[in-house]
């Protein structure tokens, strides 16, 4: 199996806080794995800095074989510009806990604004690919609707199906139901499952345990900006070896 | 605690509040005393007023005559030409600027803010004056042994017009974007980049569009107040509206009708602009909850 993301020796810094400490990750392709932990962990940092929403301050990160944010030049690292960290952010799509629906488009024009504007793609090939998406999600009849008339579950899920029509490699998923009222979140995980047995490669910061426990192949708890504890999700949410896992498991299911 | 009895009206024998049936009386509706006395006074001031204007000394005759003249058509024409050029500089400008007072770069943020400190700093009238007047300083402009224009045939009182009221409109404008620009949730940005999009499609495509609901009815504003600041450059020989109505009274000496007249044309421009503005500010609050 090959790598889809690889991290060695990662460091962050907001300022003066260490927000990542030599973080050490390897994920397979087709791999789903969850994140867990309390917030300012630095879960959601680790994610943001695969697609680089976030630099990294020191170690090196490669995502679908490709060093994120630099070139490689003999003993050289050059800096990316701009444009080509676009680029290279295409292998990963991304969903957001606050879904981040373009307000002033329908559903529609939200999932076929990047494949279009980006990708140059034929709006009419793009607009079937869009539907199919949206009928994935359960959503082909909201094609027409804005952001603003859909619930929150909804919303997340044109969400991802926006991420998708992108055709990553990777997705990322930040907390993408901690938004959601209770009785919405249901239908976003659903959606997820059905991704993950497609074999999609996915990386989804969660709270939620059963999801974990389900869906992922392998669990990650973060605590201080460090992994503490990684394995199989019964090892870890079941029988966790670590005091600070087990206090953080017992503390979310109580 | 004194007492748990809970008093169910102000008479001691009065229904109780669940069987009194409120239907059976008699709603006393509110009086507005005041409200009618201020009317009658507002009222009777404003046709009194009417009454003033239609008994004055003035030649309503001539408001009719010359409210269609040539003259006063052409400067009614160049005022909306010069309002409408000086604002979209401005607004290209404000574009511009916003964008560089909001960028990672310092000399660009300077530049940005000098521009901004300025041009909102002078008086507009002197800012004209002084275009119009670069010859004194410059006697020739453009590149020395290449090309090179006499001052004095170049600024002409439309350049000079349209510099002047542009470039300061842009250090208004630059203010109204960079607060439309603001209101964008950073979330936004973050989305448009995730799905690939440089900093400049995102701008393009999800940020401004948001902002236009922010920025929309404040350059409304302003455009409107363009209108009646062309009629500054009259004081540098530009032919707008005020600037022919003067002309004319000059020669007739029907002051108060001609300032009449200019001021009908101005009240009929900005209404007929007041009401493109509801409709556009309709277009851009697409997805938002006021157009529920």
């Amino acid at each position: 199996m090959q790598s889809i993301v690889e991290g060695k020796g990662i460091n962050k810094y907001f300022g003066e806080f260490h927000a990542l400490k030599d973080i050490d990750l390897n994920v397979e392709e087709g791999e789903v794995l969850c994140i867990i932990g309390p917030s300012g962990s630095g879960k959601s940092t680790l994610l943001r800095c695969i697609n680089q929403l976030e630099k990294i301050d020191s170690g090196g990160l490669w995502v679908d074989q490709e060093l994120v944010g630099y070139r490689i030049d003999g003993e050289k690292l050059h800096e990316l510009n701009e444009n080509q960290i676009a680029k290279q952010r295409l292998a990963t799509g991304m969903v957001f806990q606050r879904f981040n629906l373009f307000p002033h488009m329908t559903t529609l024009e939200n999932v076929i604004e990047g494949p279009i504007q980006v990708l140059k793609h034929s709006p009419k090939e793009t607009r079937e690919h869009a539907m199919q998406l949206l009928d994935q999600v359960g959503l082909a009849h909201k094609a027409d609707s804005y952001p603003i008339e859909l619930s929150g579950g909804q919303q997340q899920r044109v969400a991802i199906a926006r991420a998708l029509a992108m055709r990553p490699r990777l997705m990322l998923f930040d907390e993408p139901t901690s938004a959601l009222d209770p009785e919405l979140v249901g239908e976003v995980l659903t959606v997820m499952r059905n991704l993950a047995k497609s074999g999609m490669s996915m990386i989804v910061v969660t709270h939620e345990l059963g999801f974990a426990r389900e869906v992922a192949n392998r669990v990650i708890f973060m605590d201080g900006g460090q992994i503490i504890e990684s394995g199989e999700p019964k090892a870890i949410l079941t029988n966790p070896s670590n005091e600070r896992t087990q206090a953080f498991i017992s503390a979310v299911l109580n | 605690m004194q007492s748990t009895h809970i008093p169910h009206g102000k008479g001691a024998d009065g229904p109780t509040l669940q069987n009194r049936d409120l239907s059976s009386y008699n709603v006393i509706r509110q009086k507005h005393y005041g409200k009618f006395i201020a009317s009658i006074v507002i009222l009777a001031f404003v046709l009194a007023l009417l009454h003033a204007f239609a008994n004055g000394n003035i030649e309503w005759e001539f408001v009719g005559r010359f409210l269609t003249s040539k003259a006063i058509l052409w400067g009614a024409w160049n005022t909306i030409y010069m309002s409408i050029l000086a604002m979209a500089l401005g607004t290209v400008l404000g574009v511009v600027f916003a964008i560089m007072r909001m960028s990672s770069n310092p000399i660009l943020r300077y530049v940005a803010k000098g521009y901004i400190w300025f041009f909102r700093g002078t008086p507009l009238i002197l800012q004209l004056l002084l275009w119009f007047n670069l010859a004194l300083v410059f006697p020739t402009l453009g590149i020395p042994g290449v090309l090179e224009l006499s001052t004095v045939d170049v600024m002409t009182p439309f350049l000079a017009a349209l510099l002047g009221l542009g470039i300061n409109q842009g250090a208004y404008t630059a203010e109204v974007v960079r607060a439309g620009l603001i209101s964008v949730d950073t979330g936004q940005y973050e989305a448009a980049k995730s799905i690939g999009m440089t900093r400049l499609q995102s701008l393009r495509r999800v940020v401004l569009p948001q902002a236009m609901r922010v920025i929309i009815p404040p350059i409304g504003n302003e455009f409107i107040s363009m209108i009646k600041m062309t009629s500054l450059a009259s004081v540098i020989q530009y032919s707008e509206l005020l600037h022919n109505a003067q002309n004319i009274y000059y020669a007739n000496a029907r002051v108060m009708e001609l300032l009449i007249v200019a001021g009908i044309w101005y009240v009929a421009i900005v209404t007929v602009l007041s009401i493109g503005q509801s409709r556009l500010e309709l277009h851009f609050a697409r997805g938002s909850n006021h157009t529920k």
